[in-house]
């Protein structure tokens, strides 16, 4: 079926996010919202209580974010462990794009500079990023991350595991567990970055 | 402590910027164009400030610097830029390659590219060299790194970002270069590059030093180039003053200004630099003859931002490798 003749039905989502699947691909079948910002916010603070139960405390306690979405969220993080625990937080930002291992057949991104305050020998490393799917953008934040030092523990916080995984690379804290095929795109968007919050999935024509 | 989960998090639109293979010059760049090589050259200095300063964007890939005049800074930093991101580096000696032989220009480019050469950067005395090369090779990206008197493309990006670290936004400000216009490569890309960013640029220099100014018509705003053979008049108000190296050779000829007449009169010195803006910066691409162009008090003055150009140099030279060789293997 020529997917041209495909009309995109959206359901559940603002206008800014079918604007934002149109630009990516085109044709997709509908898209839905899972997550909304109460839900976000909810899924945050109990990743938060977790980081800290599973510390236990924040006392060597890093956040680093993965660029672009995972920045925003390990500073959210970092201000809830802040205000559960009374303490401060060292927080990063960490770019990949130099590490992962599809640089030949990708298009290149604009990279950020990465800051990472503090030195991670001996200290407890948590990567922040958006989604978690094939585990290959984890895979080069590691190797990122330990250019900056030797972690006691390197642990993966994501706010939504999306399943797929393509090496053995596993998420310690996850807001949401959301179960898709291959066909479809989860995207999160964040008031930093997109100006709103919410988790969208869109189911693609299944011949994609 | 830093906290980077509060800093602004930009992410624009990716623009649809051409593929781009060769740098040749600026004045094909578009100004998203320039602002992406800025942008990145960014991250790639955090990378300089490492521990452990690698990042292995392009491991497997192989550059070739082939350099038919000399040079310090430029070969160095390109070579330190490519073995950070992991490239195999090669370095051709003109004088010790099959070029003493008489192998003609094409012959050893066409021999570079069988030999599975990703980039090559290339500096040579005639102007056009690397355009004619980029023309005739399909799969070598061409790096210009200084021809004849034509462009050097790398070390006007290297202006621009070291420009901009200091100054913020270049629109509207005023930058002087100051010396050998007419001969001086670095100069002309500038000239490009700083129109583009919308910063108004003041060339001043010995009269036969100095191009026409019509040669300015088709470079951004007429008002945005101007001439001026005064350096005191030129150095008022500026934001920026660019010292450019003396050409010993140029001053020989007949008509010529002496050296000791140009000392006098256009040398960038602590007096004359209390006429620009009190932050005013002074740059220079190098190599500084010191006491000629420049006064040794202004060089390794506070005002002075001559050796992070150099350091600057190597980031933004990673940044163009790692446009140019991943970017051109993109999909889409």
């Amino acid at each position: 079926m020529p997917r041209a003749n495909l009309s995109p039905h959206i359901t559940g989502s603002s206008r800014t996010s079918a604007s934002c699947w149109k630009a990516r691909r085109g044709a997709f079948l509908y898209a839905q919202k899972v997550m909304d910002e109460s839900d976000i916010g909810r899924a945050l603070a109990r990743m938060a209580h977790e980081i800290l139960e599973r510390g236990p405390g924040a006392a060597d306690l890093v956040l680093i974010g993965i660029h672009t979405r995972g920045v925003p969220l390990a500073g959210r993080l970092a201000s809830l462990v802040e205000s559960f625990e009374g303490v401060t937080v060292d927080v990063g930002s960490l770019e990949i794009g130099l590490y992962r291992d599809d640089l030949n057949s990708r298009v290149t991104k604009p990279l950020h500079p990465t800051q990472i305050p503090v030195d991670l020998d001996g200290r407890r490393v948590v990567l922040v990023d958006d989604v978690i799917y094939t585990g290959r953008s984890i895979r080069a934040a590691l190797d990122g991350v330990l250019e900056f030092g030797r972690p006691r523990l390197i642990q993966v916080a994501a706010l939504v595991d999306r399943g797929h995984r393509e090496l053995p690379i596993r998420s310690d804290y996850i807001g949401r567990n959301l179960p898709t095929s291959r066909h479809e795109l989860v995207q999160v968007h964040l008031m930093e970055v997109d100006a709103l919050d919410e988790v969208v999935i869109a189911r693609g024509a299944s011949d994609e | 402590m830093s906290r980077v989960g509060e800093l602004l998090v930009t992410e624009t639109l990716p623009t649809r910027i051409p593929p781009r293979k060769h740098v040749i010059d600026l004045d094909d760049f578009l100004v998203e164009e320039i602002e992406r090589v800025l942008s990145v050259t960014d991250a790639m200095k955090e990378i300089l400030g490492r521990d452990i300063k690698k990042a292995p964007s392009l491991r497997g890939k192989t550059v070739i610097t082939l350099f038919y005049q000399p040079s310090t800074r430029t070969r160095v930093s390109f070579e330190q830029a490519a073995k950070i991101l992991n490239a195999d580096v090669i370095n051709v000696s003109v004088s010790a390659s099959s070029v003493a032989k008489g192998e003609s220009l094409l012959n050893t480019f066409r021999t570079l590219q069988a030999l599975a050469a990703d980039v090559v950067v290339i500096r040579h005395p005639h102007a056009g060299v690397p355009n004619m090369l980029a023309r005739e090779l399909e799969r070598v990206g061409i790096i210009n790194a200084g021809d004849g008197m034509h462009a050097h493309p790398t070390q006007a990006l290297v202006d621009l970002y070291t420009l901009r670290e200091h100054l913020g936004s270049l629109a509207g400000k005023k930058i002087v270069i100051v010396g050998d216009i007419i001969h001086s490569r670095v100069a002309r890309s500038n000239i490009w590059g700083l129109a583009k960013m919308g910063a108004k640029v003041t060339l001043c220099g010995p009269p036969a030093f100095l191009p026409v100014s019509e040669a300015f018509t088709q470079i951004g705003e007429e008002s945005q180039v101007s001439i001026e053979t005064s350096l005191e008049a030129s150095l008022d108000g500026a934001d920026a003053v660019m010292a450019l190296r003396v050409q010993l050779e140029n001053h020989t000829r007949r008509g010529m200004m002496s050296i000791r007449d140009y000392v006098r009169l256009y040398q960038v010195d602590e007096y004359r630099l209390e006429l620009a803006h009190p932050n005013a910066i002074v740059m220079h691409p190098g190599p500084i003859q010191e006491g000629i162009e420049i006064s040794t008090a202004v060089a390794g003055g506070a005002q002075s931002v001559i050796t992070e150009q150099v350091t600057n140099g190597v980031a933004v030279r990673m940044a163009l490798l790692y446009l140019g060789v991943i970017g051109n293997e993109s999909a889409v």
